[in-house]
């Protein structure tokens, strides 16, 4: 069996090419799928429970997708919803579905795939040796967790569209899980699902016009024939072979739970100018693991900016910095009463090495120096109490004792800002399933307009 | 001559907040020939500060891609973190000093 799989972008909420949209939903989709999310941005997101896209950029294209799908009568789904996949973004991207359902007029089946995971199942888990480590993970300590979820894979979009529904709202999932649920349902060849999904996942990154953001995939027995939608747009055998490097630290393999994808005897070939068939990838079945990821607070910060502009200042920033940290360090302790492991504290100098720190290996001529100060501290109050007491001296203080005070350029006032908790990746590690729905919750829900 | 004068891209990117992923893109296989002979793994580790076992290399000559894969050198977010993304890596490499 065939199955034509419509994936309108990378990420809801980057937008897409809406006349793209419309070529694809002529073509009469079985499915049209759209990622969420990703831990790309940081740990931000799953830590507190949040998307990164603005409401407003999400809900106006998924009320394009929530019209495309009622025209067309198939299923809509999207995986790590809100950018991280907790159960609050499942709940967050519900409610603009329920909003959007009584501004379209639309009666809806919404099936919901919860990912999170209570941290006693993971203790449980782990205590019966179900928890493996990935490299390189960190310790594993479950204490502190703000939020942990599993990704799911296809069986957990598999079951919620065998509910019925119009539309599936997935907590984490794999980037492939939601495009390749379908297919595998159907029957059509294991490998060339994982693969066709992964080379879709990111919409039109895998042709010669990334920003154009729709593709199709047709599915087979055999394998698949994957195109973009936008005028201008084409897929290569190189763009799509190419496209198993991205953000994957393998290009020949792919891990999933239940398996992995092999491509190393993958065959690309371009039918036409747009088109690329792609057969010869292998599923290859293993245990049932799903990956954890979970973050935690590792403290709050407060930042100061100063940029130096006065050419003595530039040429030793360095050397100032190192000295102006010295002597911060020894007035935090006086009074405050800190010692250095109670915070940290980092300068910056961006126009030097702000990008990459110990690794810069070139050295140049700025004109000005920006230098970021950056106070992590166990408490927003303490963080914000730091940065107000090294605000005069970043201002101020001289290369040398003998010389007049310098000033140098803050761009605001006040010249402190608290950035609030700082969270941290805490798990790399993978957990086995006996069941794979036994990690995940779903629920039904009929939304009238 | 550097790296980035010879071939035709270099990127990197997370892969995971755990690990980065650098690609060499080479438009000529000539280039690549050249490259994949000349371009030593430790090299590449050193200027990232891990060990070359650390490292996963990658000789592509259908693609005329050279990748490479190490855990971060600093995990992505934490409070070390200077590039959330890991895409400004890449520089590093492009830079390298063929000569």
């Amino acid at each position: 069996m065939t199955t034509r799989v419509l994936v309108p972008s990378g990420v809801l909420g980057l937008g897409f090419d809406r006349e793209a949209l419309a070529r694809g939903v002529a073509m009469a989709p079985d499915i049209i799928c759209i990622d969420g999310g990703s831990t790309d941005s940081g740990p931000f997101s799953l830590g507190a429970g949040q998307s990164k896209y603005s409401r407003a950029a999400t809900k106006s294209e998924w009320r394009s997708l929530m019209q495309a799908r009622a025209e067309l009568g198939v299923p809509l789904v999207i995986g790590t919803a809100g950018t991280c996949g907790t159960d609050a973004t499942v709940d967050w991207m519900f409610d603009i579905t329920a909003e959007l359902a009584t501004e379209l007029g639309q009666s809806l089946t919404v099936v919901r795939v919860y990912s999170d995971q209570p941290a006693d199942r993971v203790a449980t888990a782990h205590a019966a040796g179900q928890v493996t480590p990935l490299t390189p993970a960190p310790d594993f300590a479950l204490d502190g967790l703000t939020n942990i979820v599993a990704l799911a894979g296809v069986e957990q979009i598999q079951t919620a569209l065998a509910l019925g529904a119009d539309i599936v709202i997935a907590g984490r999932t794999t980037d492939t899980a939601t495009i390749a649920a379908l297919p595998l349902a159907r029957g059509d060849a294991a490998g060339p699902a994982w693969h066709g999904a992964k080379i879709a996942e990111c919409g039109a990154l895998c042709s010669t016009n990334p920003t154009s953001g729709v593709i199709m995939v047709d599915f087979d027995d055999t394998g698949f024939t994957v195109q973009p939608l936008a005028e201008g747009a084409f897929c290569t055998p190189h763009s799509v072979s190419a496209h198993m490097l991205y953000e994957n630290s393998d290009p020949f393999c792919l891990h999933e739970p239940g398996g992995y994808l092999d491509v190393t005897g993958a065959r690309y070939t371009a039918l036409d100018a747009r088109r690329v068939r792609v057969e010869g990838s292998k599923w290859v079945p293993a245990p049932y693991t799903v990956k954890l990821e979970g973050a935690r607070i590792a403290g709050y910060q407060t930042t100061i900016l100063a940029v130096l502009r006065n050419a003595h200042y530039v040429e030793n920033a360095q050397a100032w910095v190192d000295r102006l940290t010295g002597f911060l360090h020894a007035e935090i302790a006086t009074r405050m009463g800190l010692s250095q492991v109670d915070y940290d504290l980092q300068f910056r100098l961006m126009g030097v090495d702000a990008t990459l720190g110990a690794l810069e290996n070139r050295q140049g001529s700025p004109v000005e120096v920006g230098v970021l100060g950056i106070v992590t501290a166990r408490g927003q109050a303490q963080a914000s109490e730091i940065g107000k007491l090294i605000n005069p001296f970043v201002l101020h203080y001289p290369l040398t004792d003998d010389e007049e005070l310098p000033t140098f350029a803050f761009p605001f006032s006040p010249a402190t800002t608290d950035r609030g908790a700082l969270y941290e990746f805490a798990l790399n590690h993978v957990m086995a399933l006996d069941d794979p729905m036994s990690a995940f919750r779903l629920t039904k829900t009929k939304v009238t307009p | 001559m550097t790296l980035g004068d010879l071939v035709l891209k270099v990127r990197s990117k997370n892969a995971g907040p755990f690990w980065v992923t650098i690609d060499i893109f080479c438009d000529r296989a000539d280039v690549f020939d050249r490259l994949s002979a000349q371009l030593r793994t430790a090299d590449v580790a050193a200027l990232y500060g891990v060990p070359p076992e650390g490292l996963k290399r990658f000789d592509i000559p259908d693609l005329r891609v050279i990748k490479f894969s190490l855990p971060r050198p600093v995990v992505q977010g934490s409070v070390h973190d200077r590039d959330m993304h890991g895409a400004q890596y890449a520089a590093l490499l492009e830079e390298l000093n063929l000569d």
